[in-house]
């Protein structure tokens, strides 16, 4: 299967389950990756700028209409939805919050099973609440790969419980795991 | 749910019969909007929702309400307030007679925390604030000025932290579960329906505030909008975008230089 780009959906606990995945990415990884990471709605950059700190591989923030490019790790920005186009370009919206959160995980998840289909790859991260539950259940109705962090392991086990529960996640991992997942399908 | 084609489809026939055009917003969004009113409204295929919409004339309004976006705060995004209250409102000083277009109004959050501001400034008495939507019902809770209380707490938050100098309980009255802000500030406000995807420039304005707009609309409906905002600047007028709307990916860039770059607000150059 030719995977196209790799969503992931993480609240609380995700600033250290990310930067341990993120930090292995190479620099020509194959595929795009596109993150929600819930965060202070008056928070601008700082969680790129720390993110890339410790990566090698380009992270920067979603700009509106910006084309989505393989090898870049995107973060949606604090309080607007992520959306994607057909163009595969980015879209944000400030629409009511989803889940409780803007951005949310479901509303990036849902949109990119329209693009992508079958050739996306939907992971869930430790957080609270059950944001991303439903945006897997999209991916996987539409063919797509579906993963979520061991609850056990996760230092909020509810956002990947919640996925779980919809019997709609394909396999649980521990962050090993879904480090070297993204390896074999990007790393070359 | 339902394809891209028909969905197509469906935007195509609204504009032909009832001259609303969603053809060139970004798809989405749109897309996003029409589900959700679908689900609610028990629809289970686009057809059939385009045969409602196409029969049933009060059903057209109901959904017109729902496919717009029309989410909004007073004073949101309080680091723009700020810029515009240091920044921005000495330059409006200088002119005897300031004009002002707040394009995409919404339910008028935003232009009641301009118009405060600008009576904070001593400007409101001189100018004049165009509020403009293309969204009636929505203008019509704007007109009225009568918010849930239950905002407020997070709306005056926001006031102290883009420096309001009072309290923002100044400027309204509380009634049961709402409040009604104060009539005054609307003397120099005038509401009307605009269309920025149809209709022309009416004015020529020396600040426009478009934000939370653009980002739903694609990539030619911006630069047409952005088009059209210039020719209603006068010279040296000062363009407002929401801060995740820039001129970078748009090929209007020329025409104006940032002022503000972090909460994008740009000057007209020549
Ligand atoms: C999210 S609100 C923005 C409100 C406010 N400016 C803010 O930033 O909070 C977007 C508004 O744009 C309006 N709008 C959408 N399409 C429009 C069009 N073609 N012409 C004028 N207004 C439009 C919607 O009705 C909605 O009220």
């Amino acid at each position: 299967m030719q995977y196209e780009a790799v969503v992931i959906g993480v609240s609380a606990g995700g600033l250290a389950a990310l930067s341990g995945i993120l930090k292995e990415l190479p620099v020509d990884f194959a595929l795009p990756v596109i993150i929600i990471q819930h965060r202070s709605r008056e928070e601008r950059t700082l969680l790129e700028e720390v993110m890339q700190a410790k990566c090698r591989i380009r992270i920067k923030q979603a700009d509106e209409k910006e084309r989505i490019e393989r090898s870049v790790v995107y973060f949606a920005p604090a309080d607007y939805h992520l959306l994607i186009e057909k163009d595969r370009s980015f879209s944000l919206s400030r629409d009511m919050p989803v889940n409780f959160s803007r951005p949310s995980v479901d509303v990036l998840f849902m949109a990119a099973s329209e693009v992508y289909g079958d050739r996306l790859i939907a992971m869930i991260l430790t957080g609270a609440g059950k944001d991303g539950a439903e945006g897997v259940r999209a991916v996987r109705q539409r063919g797509g790969l579906t993963v979520a962090q061991d609850p056990e392991d996760a230092f909020f086990p509810d956002m990947p419980r919640a996925a779980i529960e919809t019997g709609c996640v394909q396999y649980i991992l521990k962050p090993t795991e879904l480090k070297n997942l993204l390896l074999n399908i990007g790393g070359k | 749910m339902g394809d891209e084609l028909e969905l197509k489809e469906l935007l195509e026939s609204i504009r032909f019969v009832y001259g609303y055009d969603f053809t060139e917003y970004a798809a989405a969004s749109v897309k996003r909007r029409i589900d959700h009113f679908m689900i609610t409204n028990k629809f289970n295929s686009l057809k059939t929702l385009g045969k409602t919409l196409l029969k049933e004339d009060g059903f057209f309004e109901q959904f017109i309400q729902e496919i717009t976006v029309n989410v909004t705060e007073m004073f949101r995004d309080p680091p723009f307030y700020k810029s515009l209250r240091e920044n921005i409102m000495g330059r409006l000083a200088t002119y005897p007679f300031i004009k002002i277009w707040i394009a995409g109004a919404s339910t008028g959050e935003e232009v009641y925390s301009l118009a405060i501001f600008l009576r904070e400034k001593g400007l409101l008495e001189r100018s004049v604030i165009y509020a403009t939507d293309i969204n009636q019902k929505a203008l019509q809770t704007a007109r009225e000025g009568i918010y849930p209380i239950r905002n407020m707490k997070a709306y005056t938050e926001n006031y102290i932290k883009a420096g309001g100098q009072h309290s923002l309980s100044d400027y309204y009255v509380a009634k049961y579960d709402s409040v009604l802000l104060d009539r005054s500030l609307r003397q120099n406000i005038v509401f009307a329906a605009h269309n920025l995807a149809a209709d022309r420039s009416f004015n020529e304005f020396q600040l426009i505030s478009c934000r939370n707009v653009l980002i739903y609309f694609n990539q030619d409906l911006q630069n047409k909008v952005i088009d059209l905002f210039y020719e209603s600047l006068c010279p040296l007028g000062i363009l407002a975008l929401g801060n995740k709307e820039s001129l970078l990916f748009s090929d209007r860039k020329g025409k104006f230089e940032m002022l503000d770059r972090k909460e994008k607000i740009f000057i007209k150059t020549d």
